[in-house]
């Protein structure tokens, strides 16, 4: 590993005016840690941010959420009000990484960890996103767990978070300081698709420090799934997943929210599989004709075309489990437990 | 002092000169002042500073779980955190889970279940476990009590809250892997233990 100089910042100023030059942020270290060890991160500076107090939940004036970007996953996925009014980003939190590694986490690192596409975390075999213009032999190499949508000639890989995937569905906004001053960036949009520049996952600029995540009031969220296909039952990234609210009224869909993880170089807002289904009934067939619609324009890698398929059913499975949820609610449930 | 030189300090030329920083760290309830390299992870000052070998090295990338340690109580990897980010945290090893020469109630249940077969797993296994009691007792949610790993289950949060079923045992403590294979009696030593 190469050596380091370790700054503490403890408010949010302090890590802005230490986070200039070659520095970088140190959030749980989950991610940061590995790769530097692997030499794929070479930071001469690491600013720890795990004591700025930005490690609070509250309620927003707007009925939303306002997240500290230091909450750490554990206390993110144990929050009541994440529990109540989005259960969709609970559940994708306890389905990532471990016990441990969610105690480390943080929002914000979870966000921006980097992909797990092996070439990647490689320094030996070339890349484009870890050295730009060296090629991605990941086209013609390993590529089972990489993208189906949105890649480029330069890259394929994918986006690992199971975090990202609900809150790319939620429309998050990520508040973002910098010596220029305060940004707020949406989700989708914060994370960008490769294109010729893969060595930018995200629309950050060097020295540019999350400071908080922001859940907009979707009540009809209560109501949502997350649902993540993986290669064991735990402590696995996600092969394929889903993420979906639906407001069913009358047996017809008033609103939903759809994101798929796993299958792009971002956490993949379904634009077109929700337009299919505001307004058409809730059926399994309506269900299928939208993950189609939105399926419709994978382009799959010969060694992962299983996962356009596999990310069509899941998404209509996801979408039947809810509106089974829908019927009991029809048939007295109220789905809420006090 | 000085921990002992790795391949990956073999530094060559133009790399940039170590970075020291003098510490007290606080482990099992002793203070300990260390000079650590700012690279040096937890795992790597508590084996080769302190002496504390109970905490192992599987991996050294978190995907294990055999250098699992609490920090402030709560489980984490040592592999993946750097000891000058913990100077005012307190550490609880393995070593530190027995009081008064009588074995943590998890160490017994682990001797009495036959948890274990080379052992290598062990430390890490009691303490993630210790953590993970605590985390469900607090009501934190797993997969499995959200219903996120079995198809078709919808669970709408934890207020009625389950038992610790062996479902839950299982995915709380998938972090931890046992190479020998001894997860059916890891979880038996864990429920027995569980409330
Ligand atoms: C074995 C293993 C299994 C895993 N499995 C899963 C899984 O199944 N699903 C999943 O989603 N994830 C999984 N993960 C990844 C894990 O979720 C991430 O490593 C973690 O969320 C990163 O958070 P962190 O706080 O540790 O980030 P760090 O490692 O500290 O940082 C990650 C990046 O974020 C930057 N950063 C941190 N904080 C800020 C800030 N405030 N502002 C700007 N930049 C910042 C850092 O500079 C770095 O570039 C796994 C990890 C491991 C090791
Ligand atoms: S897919 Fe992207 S990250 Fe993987 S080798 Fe190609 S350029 Fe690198
Ligand atoms: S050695 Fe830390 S998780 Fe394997
Ligand atoms: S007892 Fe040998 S690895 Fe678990």
């Amino acid at each position: 590993m190469r050596p380091f100089a370790y700054q503490r910042a403890t408010d949010v100023p302090s890590a802005v005016a230490a986070g200039t030059g070659q520095a970088m942020y140190l959030g749980g270290g989950t991610n940061l840690v590995d790769l530097m060890r692997l030499g794929v991160a070479t930071p001469e500076v690491l600013v720890d941010v795990t004591r700025v107090p930005f490690d609070t939940i509250e309620e927003t004036p707007g009925g939303g959420l306002l997240i500290g970007a230091g909450v750490r996953n554990s206390d993110l996925a144990a929050h009541p009000l994440v529990l109540r009014n989005y259960p969709m980003l609970a559940q994708a939190v306890v389905a990532g990484g471990s016990g441990q590694i969610r105690n480390m986490a943080t929002v914000a690192g979870n966000l921006l960890q980097r992909t797990r596409c092996s070439y990647f975390q490689d320094i030996t075999k070339p890349c484009n996103k870890r050295v730009p213009g060296s090629g991605c032999p990941a086209r013609e190499g390993d590529h089972r767990n990489l993208a189906i949508l949105g890649h480029s000639e330069a890259c394929v890989a994918t986006h690992p978070s199971d975090m990202a995937v609900p809150l790319a569905a939620l429309g998050a906004v990520v508040n973002v300081e910098s010596s220029g001053g305060p940004r707020a960036i949406p989700m989708p949009g914060f994370h960008r698709l490769p294109g010729d520049a893969p060595e930018r996952d995200t629309l950050l600029r060097p020295g540019d420090l999350v400071t908080a995540v922001e859940l907009p009031a979707l009540p009809f969220a209560a109501r949502s799934r997350y649902r993540k296909v993986r290669d064991r039952a735990s402590f696995a990234f996600a092969v394929v997943s889903v993420a979906a609210a639906l407001d069913v009224a009358d047996g017809v869909v008033r609103d939903c929210r759809i994101a798929l993880g796993g299958v792009a170089h971002v956490p993949w807002r379904a634009e077109r599989a929700e337009a299919a289904l505001r307004g058409a009934p809730a059926t399994a067939e309506e269900f299928a004709r939208a993950a189609e619609a939105e399926l419709a324009q994978a382009s799959p890698l010969p060694r992962n075309a299983f996962k356009v398929p596999l990310a069509r059913n899941v998404l209509v499975r996801t979408l039947l489990d809810l509106t089974a949820r829908e019927d009991l609610t029809a048939a007295g449930d109220t789905g809420e437990t006090s | 002092m000085r921990g002992p030189v790795r391949s990956e300090d073999n530094n060559g030329p133009g790399f940039p000169a170590p970075v020291t920083a003098d510490i007290r760290l606080s482990v099992n309830g002793d203070e300990h002042p260390v000079t650590v390299d700012t690279r040096e992870t937890l795992l790597d000052t508590l084996r080769e500073h302190l002496g504390l070998t109970g905490a192992k090295k599987g991996c050294d990338h978190g995907q294990c779980g055999a250098c699992t340690v609490l920090v402030d109580g709560r489980r984490a990897k040592a592999c993946l955190t750097l000891t000058v980010t913990v100077d005012d945290r307190e550490i609880t090893t393995v070593e530190g889970l027995a009081r008064d020469g009588v074995p943590h109630p998890l160490q017994a249940a682990f001797v009495e279940q036959d948890a274990f077969q080379c052992g290598y797993c062990t430390p890490g296994q009691l303490c993630s476990a210790v953590g993970m009691l605590a985390e469900f007792a607090a009501g934190w949610p797993s997969s499995v009590t959200l219903g996120a790993v079995s198809p078709g289950a919808v669970a709408p949060g934890v207020e009625g809250r389950p038992p610790l079923c062996d479902d839950e045992i299982r995915e709380r403590m998938s972090g931890n892997l046992c190479r020998c294979g001894a997860y059916p009696n890891i979880v038996a030593a864990i429920r027995q233990v569980a409330p």
